[in-house]
């Protein structure tokens, strides 16, 4: 008998969607089929994502995850020959309908990459920048105010309050990906996809990220990607398993790493590969 | 484990040893004739350099005489062709790397590198037949505009590349926020390829500073200080050649010193471009 993943106490009642049939579902994912080139990578996914809860990505490399997350806000489609089929709704809105404006979407749809890429400027500048793309202030003030606020979400404030003017590159990794958290988090999206957000960082900077789903939990719906099966344990409330470009099982996190519905899931929990 | 050198051993090291000294030796070979030149130039130019030569325009032989209308000629023509030349060569290079991802690009970038191996002289007698013959006299836009030309494909290719080299996550991050293509490119990759397109831009001026065959065919050279832009205008470059090409002595002396003078404001240039375009972040 392989042992049992460590499941840590949740603070709060995790809600899948089974559970919840009756609330709208904040995204909801059918019959999506993406290529590259001629390469299937994703088969059918048919998915729907509750607002305000954190949704876990696991599985193994190359199992799609990463690029279903990137279908969420067209991110895809600055590759070059790739192809989607079926439908993603947000909000009761087709995302890939004729005539969708990607900039609206992306505005609502925030993003975080696995790599921390803050632009080469200033720290300040780099939270502004949504700010200043978008138009959505014209008083110094209130950016001033919005940058602020968006450094404190991302609990990023009280390290550069000082340094505002500084580079944004000679901030620490952990302090790097935080950043282009508050980056994000500034033009106020409802949702925010994250990319292994703390694949690239250590331990202590990872807690700092985690705390910090945790808290934004209350206000933006959130779907992260990772590699770490602890992480998504602690971080999520509900976990979907991808492997070969399909998905296998969605279910409640606490039940997904105890007791899951699916022999393969229980196969890569447990350790027996990827 | 033994690290006494086995016998296979002798031979791999001489040999990299030998190689070694080998590169060094080219690069010794390299950099000494450029030092070379610089003092055998500044040896032979000194002698004539005084303040009346750099603020003089050139005199009959005997009268002394200087340069200072080259110089202000060689600095209006660089900044005609630089107006011209640096921003449609980054828009070409802008083009080629963040735009044109079709066959046309492809072909567009071979024709600009076929372009880069065009003589001088030849876009010089280009610039004569469509611009001085219905302008019917010889002008500093002409001289100008056939500098900036032989800019075009050196800036293209070396922005092309340097914004190649900018990570694709920069540009993905920015997209995520909402940002439209053309944002993209103007506010956050082409800044961050600022000091590499500054060099690319820094290279190409500097090449062009030394032409003198595509300014026999259009700003053609005076002996006056230029008073427009509609007439011919001096050239280091045009000045050395006349001078060096003289009979006498003396204005050899000056064709030297003009030399040193050019070299002095080719380094210049750079170094201000340099200040300029330091990397702040």
């Amino acid at each position: 008998m392989a042992p049992r993943v460590d499941v840590p106490e949740r603070r709060e009642p995790p809600s899948a969607p089974s559970e919840t049939p009756s609330t709208q579902p904040k995204i909801s994912v059918r019959d999506l089929d993406f290529f590259y080139g001629r390469t299937q990578a994703l088969h059918n996914i048919v998915l729907d994502i509750p607002e305000r809860v954190v949704m876990a990505f696991i599985g193994p490399s190359g199992c799609g995850k990463s690029t279903f997350l990137r279908t969420l806000n067209r991110m895809n489609d600055v590759i070059p020959a790739t192809r989607v089929s079926g439908k993603v709704t947000i909000d009761d809105h087709d995302i890939y309908a004729a005539g969708t404006d990607v900039v609206a979407l992306r505005r609502k749809v925030g993003m975080v990459f696995q790599k921390s890429n803050p632009f080469p400027k200033s720290i300040f500048e780099n939270v502004a920048y949504g700010l200043r793309i978008n138009r959505v202030t014209s008083s110094k003030s209130e950016l001033a105010g919005r940058v602020e606020q968006a450094l404190q979400d991302a609990a990023l404030w009280n390290e550069v309050k000082d340094r505002l003017k500084m580079s944004a590159l000679s901030l620490s990794g952990g302090q790097q990906q935080r950043l282009c958290i508050a980056r994000a988090l500034a033009i106020r999206p409802q949702i925010l996809l994250m990319d292994e957000p703390a694949s690239a960082l250590d331990p202590i900077a990872t807690s700092k990220i985690e705390e910090l789903i945790f808290d934004l939990k209350k206000q933006y719906t959130i779907v992260i990607v990772t590699h770490n099966m602890q992480q998504a344990a602690r971080v999520s409330d509900i976990t979907a398993f991808f492997l070969l470009g399909k998905l296998i099982e969605v279910n409640a996190t606490e039940k997904m790493f105890t007791a899951p519905n699916e022999k393969l899931t229980e196969d890569y929990i447990t350790g027996r590969f990827g | 484990m033994n690290f006494v050198a086995a016998r296979g051993d002798r031979t791999r090291r001489i040999s990299s040893a030998l190689m070694t000294s080998l590169t060094a030796l080219c690069t010794l070979l390299a950099v000494g004739a450029l030092f070379i030149i610089l003092a055998y130039i500044a040896l032979k130019g000194i002698g004539s350099l005084n303040f009346q030569f750099l603020v003089d325009r050139p005199r009959p032989v005997g009268e002394g005489g200087g340069i200072g209308n080259a110089i202000i000629g060689s600095l209006v023509l660089l900044a005609i062709s630089s107006a011209f030349g640096l921003p449609i060569g980054i828009a070409v290079g802008v083009y080629l790397s963040e735009v044109g991802k079709s066959r046309l690009a492809s072909i567009v970038r071979f024709i600009v590198d076929t372009l880069t191996g065009i003589p001088s002289i030849v876009t010089g007698v280009f610039i004569y037949a469509i611009l001085v013959l219905p302008m019917k006299h010889f002008s500093a836009i002409a001289g100008g505009v056939a500098l900036g030309l032989i800019m075009v494909p050196i800036v293209g290719r070396t922005t092309e590349e340097m914004l190649k080299l900018v990570p694709h996550s920069l540009r993905e991050g920015a997209l995520a926020l909402g940002a439209p293509q053309w944002r993209v490119t103007l506010g956050v990759v082409l800044p961050a390829a600022a000091s590499g397109i500054a060099t690319g831009a820094m290279l190409a001026i500097a090449r062009v500073s030394g032409e003198t065959a595509p300014l026999l065919f259009t700003a053609f050279g005076s002996r006056f200080f230029p008073t427009s832009l509609n007439e011919p205008i001096a050239s280091l470059t045009v000045q050395i050649y006349n001078y060096a090409l003289s009979p006498y002595d003396e204005w050899h002396a000056l064709a030297w010193a003009a030399t040193l003078v050019l070299m002095t404001l080719i380094l210049g240039i750079n170094i201000v471009v340099r200040v300029l375009t330091r990397r702040k972040f």
